[in-house]
């Protein structure tokens, strides 16, 4: 059923006897098959890593990594479970950075667009150098996304960052200070909170559970013994 | 064969397929395909448990081996608390962040531990969204209704009506909280079907809801300031004479130090089981999805329910190599993507409950319908390209940018090339027995999201889950401060780990394992 239950899940190019590549960890050269992510070949090296990974599905952002391909003098950036190691390659995980975050109680903001500058007053000091956008290993154009937050536009801000995985490959490169990831969550949450339409069927059907707009419903399906309940349950379709 | 060889069937027999229309089956067909193709009816996988609140009952064995295990804590270790506080939340995930701000939110002092990151969960990962009956021909009943069918009604009718009941106000939480849920032209939540449901009910952000939801949950634990012990595995209960739960103690996994936590109640949100590779199945689940939160409740004497049934998402990638395991979003099929077999043939009615739907998928591999990869993998065919093809050019991009994305960094792109895929180990449909407090049979001892058990029965309804997490993750934040005023803080004990050794011992000292077991042990030994 499994496809192959004595198969080590991690070791699976193995079975594929795959071509070893030579690649270096944080400064160590170290033979690992071909193709297998960047977190396997920390795995495969041996080394135990606590540190640097979560979800293991390019979600959750623990895993921002440093790299370059052979020969390249270009520094480059990813997610360490989702990139496939090749010959030549070096690369060495993000340590957490310190950057600062401000803190809020989102729903008493009075005006989220001016308190932007009181929360991150370096949000507006940005030199346009780019360096946080060629950074983020989910493409988003961050930099007009801090321009865009600079000059109010949360909506579009929201849109741009819903890729976010919050890696903060962004931070550590901006000569500004600014860490354009929590930026783009405080703008993101602002708009989600006081920009965003009331959704007015929702209120309603809160408020017809509060009045019990269901009772009869419940106590039908409640009261049914098992065969009735079950042949109930085969009509809704 | 070459891989793009073997999908031209797929693209050839496209035009055909889409004017099929595949009936789902009927109960008995249901219930015949189930038996013989679902993991959970291998019997040889199972053994039963020989000791312990479960004695007896079936479950795999690998975690029949865990939950006999013994603690690493012994009788001599020092209990001496490095903290103690009113509610003490093990597990920064989705259902430990709603504990953990309901909690704090009440005025009781709140410690949130988790043994990775804040937010390094399962729930940062759901994509196909969250179950809210708010549609105007939507209802709670029916919500409750369809959870059940695809529980095979064995649900927990009290738990299964909080959950249905509460679940808009938890929408209107999460949005006055800034979550982005996806709106329709008239601000209204826009809702999508999911599979097993009846009516559009899935609230979403786009192929991001989990992320979306946990961005904001974790940025809004941290404004609150809620004490946080990062990189603390738990690894035992403590309890008081009474047996009643006091406290934890954790491994700091930077230093290896213990810590000693004293509190009045502990809410265990520890997730699932996925890195326990149960059968030999690849999983979707993240790192530290190892069941230790099933271990110490066991250990402490909470009962546990449905430990017999996984749910087996339909479809994870089988290509490439480096996505062996990962969710390919049931939204795909939600938007009318067909499963499709090395004949070009449908097989399935897509839109059927998760246990039926790979059950078939197993079915076709094993009857030698399915397509195998170069590396020895088989799997069917997600057409993917069918949506672009049905809805307009750009749909999967708009829809699922998340999953163009993943496979893009492969050099695959999933708006021209179908995906392949075979069932992947996903959910623990049971798990500690809660009450509609969230509460175990163990006083102060309450357990909510994945780790809990009822609720689903023995299928998880798509969806669900992001929901479960958040209204019980509510609940037991509530009740849990709620009686913090009126109580003191119990003795710190291991009498219970006492009982379980004693029992242990009169069966043979069964497994000789150390549970839990935190991190999967995937460094490689030389």
């Amino acid at each position: 059923m499994a496809q192959d239950s004595s198969e080590n899940v991690i070791d699976q190019p193995e079975v594929m006897k795959p071509r070893m590549v030579t690649i270096e960890i944080a400064g160590k050269k170290v033979d690992v098959p071909e193709g297998i992510t960047v977190v396997r070949a920390m795995w495969y090296a041996g080394i135990d890593v606590v540190r640097g990974v979560g979800c293991l599905g390019g979600f959750c952002g623990a895993c921002a990594t440093y790299y370059r391909t052979k020969d390249d003098p270009k520094v480059k950036t990813c997610l360490a479970c989702q990139m496939a190691v090749q010959d030549g390659m070096s690369f060495t995980m993000m340590p957490p950075f310190p950057a600062r975050k401000a803190t809020y109680e989102i729903q008493k903001l009075q005006d989220p667009k001016q308190d932007l500058f009181n929360l991150y007053p370096e949000a507006p000091l940005c030199r346009n150098c780019n360096a946080c956008t060629e950074a983020c290993p989910q493409k988003i154009d961050v930099r007009e996304g801090v321009w865009k937050a600079v000059f109010g536009d949360f909506k579009s801000v929201s849109e741009m960052f819903m890729d976010c995985v919050m890696c903060g490959m962004c931070t550590p490169v901006c000569i500004a200070d600014i860490a354009p990831n929590l930026v783009a969550l405080y703008v993101s949450r602002a708009q989600g909170a006081h920009f965003s339409e009331k959704p007015v069927g929702l209120d309603e059907r809160i408020k017809e559970i509060q009045d019990g707009r269901y009772a009869e419903d419940w106590n039908k399906v409640l009261g049914m013994n098992e065969k009735e309940l079950a042949d109930y349950c085969a009509t809704v379709k | 064969m070459d891989i793009h060889a073997l999908q031209q069937i797929v693209h050839e027999t496209r035009d055909a397929r889409r004017k099929q229309t595949i009936p789902k089956f009927s109960s008995a067909d249901r219930d015949q395909l189930i038996h013989k193709y679902h993991p959970d009816f291998r019997a040889s996988a199972y053994r039963p448990i020989r000791f312990g609140p479960n004695e007896g009952e079936k479950t795999v064995v690998e975690l029949a081996t865990l939950l006999e295990g013994d603690s690493s804590i012994h009788d001599q270790t020092d209990l001496t608390p490095h903290y103690t506080t009113d509610v003490l939340v093990i597990g920064g995930g989705g259902a430990g962040c709603a504990a953990a701000l309901h909690a704090h939110g009440t005025g009781a002092k709140t410690i949130l531990a988790t043994k990775l990151r804040l937010g390094d969960s399962n729930s940062v990962m759901a994509q196909g969204g969250m179950q809210i009956s708010v549609a105007p021909e939507d209802s709670p009943v029916t919500h409750f209704i369809d959870t059940l069918k695809g529980g095979h009604m064995e649900n927990d009718h009290d738990l299964l009506k909080v959950m249905v009941e509460e679940g808009p106000s938890i929408a209107k939480w999460l949005i006055e909280l800034g979550v982005l849920f996806d709106r329709q032209a008239d601000g209204n939540l826009h809702v999508k079907k999911g599979g097993g449901s009846s009516k559009p009910r899935l609230l979403t952000c786009s192929d991001y809801t989990g992320l979306e939801i946990m961005r904001v949950l974790k940025d809004e634990v941290i404004n609150q300031k809620i004490h946080l012990l990062e990189f603390a595995a738990a690894i035992e209960l403590l309890s008081d004479d009474s047996g009643a739960c006091t406290g934890a103690i954790f491994k700091d996994l930077d230093n290896q130090r213990h810590i000693v936590v004293a509190a009045k109640s502990v809410i265990l949100a520890t997730g699932g089981i996925g890195r326990l590779h149960i059968q030999g199945f690849p999983t979707s689940n993240h790192y530290g999805a190892t069941g230790d939160g099933l271990c110490l409740s066991y250990r402490i004497g909470a009962k546990l329910a449905h430990i017999d049934t996984f749910q087996y998402h339909p479809s994870g990638a089988v290509y490439p190599e480096q996505l062996i395991g990962a969710l390919v979003t049931e939204g795909i099929r939600s938007e009318g993507g067909h499963l499709v077999n090395a004949k070009g043939e449908r097989f399935v009615n897509e839109l059927d409950t998760r246990d039926v739907v790979s059950s078939s998928i197993i079915r076709e591999c094993e009857e030698g319908r399915g397509i195998r990869t170069m590396s020895g993998r088989v799997g069917v065919w997600l057409d993917t390209p069918l949506l672009d093809a049905e809805h307009g050019p750009g749909t999967v991009e708009k829809h699922f940018p998340a999953m163009m994305m993943q496979f893009e960094r492969f050099g695959i792109d999933i708006s021209k090339d179908p995906v392949l895929i075979y069932p992947t180990l996903h959910y623990q449909n049971g798990g500690v027995k809660i009450d509609t407090n969230s509460e175990t049979n163990i006083k102060n001892l309450f357990v909510a999201g994945e780790a809990s058990g009822g609720l689903h029965g023995r299928n998880r309804l798509m969806g669900n889950s992001l929901l479960d997490l958040m209204v019980f993750g509510k609940r037991s934040g509530l009740i849990a401060a709620g009686r913090v005023t009126t109580m003191k803080q119990g003795k710190l004990t291991l009498r219970h780990l006492d009982r379980f050794r004693t029992e242990a011992k009169n069966h043979g000292n069964a497994s000789g394992v150390i549970s839990p077991m935190v991190l999967p042990a995937y460094t490689r030994k030389v």
